[in-house]
């Protein structure tokens, strides 16, 4: 569906943050991406919607280059999560998400009834229909990220591409949105690509990850086992890691060596 | 929808219109009963002429005026304040109104009058003034008061032109001067007024049909491009089109300030800030702002009267103020 081949980016003179990849992202998977801070992920991103363009080699959505799609028609290939932040213009939440619709309907005359029936379902599916008439100006950072969650449902793309959407959510949430696009992922085939720090939510909802070195050179992909070993994971992030099966998925569980404390010191007190 | 946005807009805002144009109508050194402004409006002859001719030849084309400028600075600083993401932009302080004002002063000191030089130059003196603050103002991201700051020094350095094309030409350069840096109704030829009016009536239009594509840009031009926007075709209607209204605006009536600051404000504050409501009420509030500013300018100090820009400074600048206090400028 997206297919990357040796993608080469830099920002102006400085050093590659992507260096020769190629990946081709399978129809109806959620691939993972992880890797340092720094390494690229965004930025490849950004280059699979075309935000970017390559400094060597090339994105095909659907065979066809990204960058030679007009961004309407993008738009209704592809839907992207960003990191929400804070917006000045206290639009409603259902104004914000029904933004999402402009691919499909741009014109003036606003939002028809199949658009409207978007927002809606694009708001229950991530349980913020509650809010739907509150401005987002006044609303807490995980209520946002859903709000942001909504808009890019509501564009009803095939394609959805995540960038550390629940980095800043608590756990709940975290687990109702990875419950969400498993349920996008099974019910209604769609293709999603998320950028996360969460090696565990990773391994647990992801057909295959990624892992990038701190240069942007993929080090691994594969299935969650194949990716996330010991080796692997202290050649990206230069830390030691345990890596077990989780009890309950059979998938492997990331478990950092954490630094010990002194329990006679800690009696003392 | 909140209970305040059922609010009917067009009908609240038309109200308060024509409340404006007939205290607009009514104000004047020469007092007269509505009821004799109404029989006149509706063409009723039993009148004093010269009453007829007061009310039809002097105070309705100046209404009419009042309320064009008016309403293509509301929209206009509606319109500014959602491309720039920044609450406190209006068409005077980013500096566009002054660059207008050169670029018609530049055009009149070289001798062309026809009615469409002066306001298609001030649209390019106002188009260069706004080239340059974008480009100050993509290259500081994220700060919103630089953007202003560059503005304000575009605007003094254009005044600072101004004023000197104006002290070196032979016609009266005080009183020309004062039309153009305070923002006055009283000296516009009113020959210019069909042709500003359909000037900014097409801005308007353009600028109204891209309603969804500002309200996409208001939040970021890389969201704006993966919700579907062509950001660079959007954003140039969107700054013609309001270069093309101030323009209009400051071709007929020179420098009126804060309109653009505070009529948005309002709007979006009753009636939230989707552009497809926000331009067309801010433009009907515009209107009415800008002539109740005209009836009280020329009733203060009556029969002197007060550029309308004194009017709309005293009440704008403190109201800038206040909402500089306001933590990163809520919109």
């Amino acid at each position: 569906m997206i297919r990357i081949e040796e993608l080469t980016f830099r920002f102006g003179d400085g050093p590659p943050v992507l260096r020769r990849l190629s990946l081709e992202v399978r129809r109806g998977e959620i691939l993972g991406v992880l890797g340092p801070n720094g390494c690229g992920k965004s930025t490849l991103l950004r280059l699979m919607r075309g935000a970017l363009t390559p400094g060597g080699g090339r994105v095909l959505l659907d065979g066809r280059p990204v960058h030679r799609y007009r961004r309407r028609e993008l738009a209704r290939w592809m839907a992207v999560v960003p990191q929400a932040t804070a917006t000045p213009f206290p639009y409603t939440a259902w104004e914000f998400v029904a933004m999402g619709r402009f691919a499909h309907a741009p014109g003036i005359g606003g939002p028809r009834r199949g658009d409207r029936a978007a927002v809606d379902k694009a708001l229950t599916l991530t349980d913020t229909l509650h809010l739907a008439r509150r401005p987002v100006t006044r609303l807490s950072g995980g209520e946002l990220q859903r709000v942001v969650l909504a808009r890019a449902l509501a564009q009803e793309t095939p394609i959805l591409l995540l960038d550390e959407a629940t980095s800043h959510l608590d756990i709940r949430h975290r687990l109702g949105i990875a419950e969400l696009l498993v349920r996008l992922h099974r019910d209604e085939d769609r293709t999603i690509v998320h950028v996360t720090h969460d090696f565990d939510l990773a391994a647990a909802i992801s057909d295959r990850l990624l892992l990038l070195s701190p240069g942007g050179e993929p080090l691994a992909v594969g299935t969650p086992w194949q990716v996330l070993t010991p080796a692997r994971i202290r050649e990206a992030f230069s830390v030691i890691v345990r890596v077990e099966p989780d009890p309950a998925t059979g998938r492997p569980r990331v478990l950092p060596v954490l630094p010990a404390r002194d329990p006679a010191l800690e009696g003392s007190r | 929808m909140t209970p305040q946005r059922r609010l009917p807009w067009a009908a609240v805002l038309s109200a308060l219109l024509l409340a404006g144009l007939g205290f607009s109508l009514w104000a004047g050194s020469l007092r007269l009963s509505w009821g004799e402004i109404g029989g006149i409006l509706l063409g009723n002859g039993r009148t004093d002429p010269t009453h007829v001719a007061i009310v039809l030849r002097v105070r309705l084309p100046r209404a009419a005026l009042a309320a064009l400028v008016g309403a293509g600075l509301g929209a206009a600083g509606g319109a500014f304040q959602g491309l720039l993401r920044n609450p406190l932009a209006d068409p005077y302080i980013l500096g566009v109104s002054g660059g207008a004002a050169l670029g018609a002063v530049a055009a009149l000191s070289l001798g062309l009058t026809t009615p469409l030089a002066v306001p298609a130059a001030a649209f390019l003196g106002a188009v260069a003034a706004l080239g340059f603050v974008y480009v100050v103002a993509r290259a500081h991201r994220g700060s919103p008061h630089t953007l202003i700051l560059s503005g304000v020094m575009v605007g003094s350095f254009c005044s600072a032109l101004l004023l000197f094309l104006l002290w070196t030409s032979p016609s009266d350069p005080v009183r020309t001067a004062i039309f153009w840096l305070a923002g006055d109704l009283s000296g516009a030829s009113p020959g210019w007024l069909p042709a500003a009016g359909l000037w900014a009536g097409v801005a308007f239009l353009v600028l109204w049909l891209q309603a969804p594509a500002l309200d996409l840009l208001t939040q970021g031009e890389e969201t704006a491009a993966d919700l579907g926007l062509d950001v660079g075709r959007a954003r140039l209607l969107l700054l013609g089109a309001a270069g093309g209204l101030t323009a209009a605006a400051v071709a007929l009536a020179g420098l009126v300030g804060f309109v653009g600051l505070v009529v948005p404000h309002a709007v979006r504050l009753v009636w939230g800030p989707g552009h497809r409501r926000l331009l067309p009420a801010s433009a009907l509030l515009g209107a009415a702002f800008l002539l109740g500013a005209d009836a009280v300018a020329r009733t203060v100090l009556a029969p002197a009267e007060v550029p309308v820009g004194v009017v709309t400074a005293l009440v704008g600048a403190p109201f800038f103020l206040y909402l500089l206090r306001q933590k990163d400028g809520r919109a």
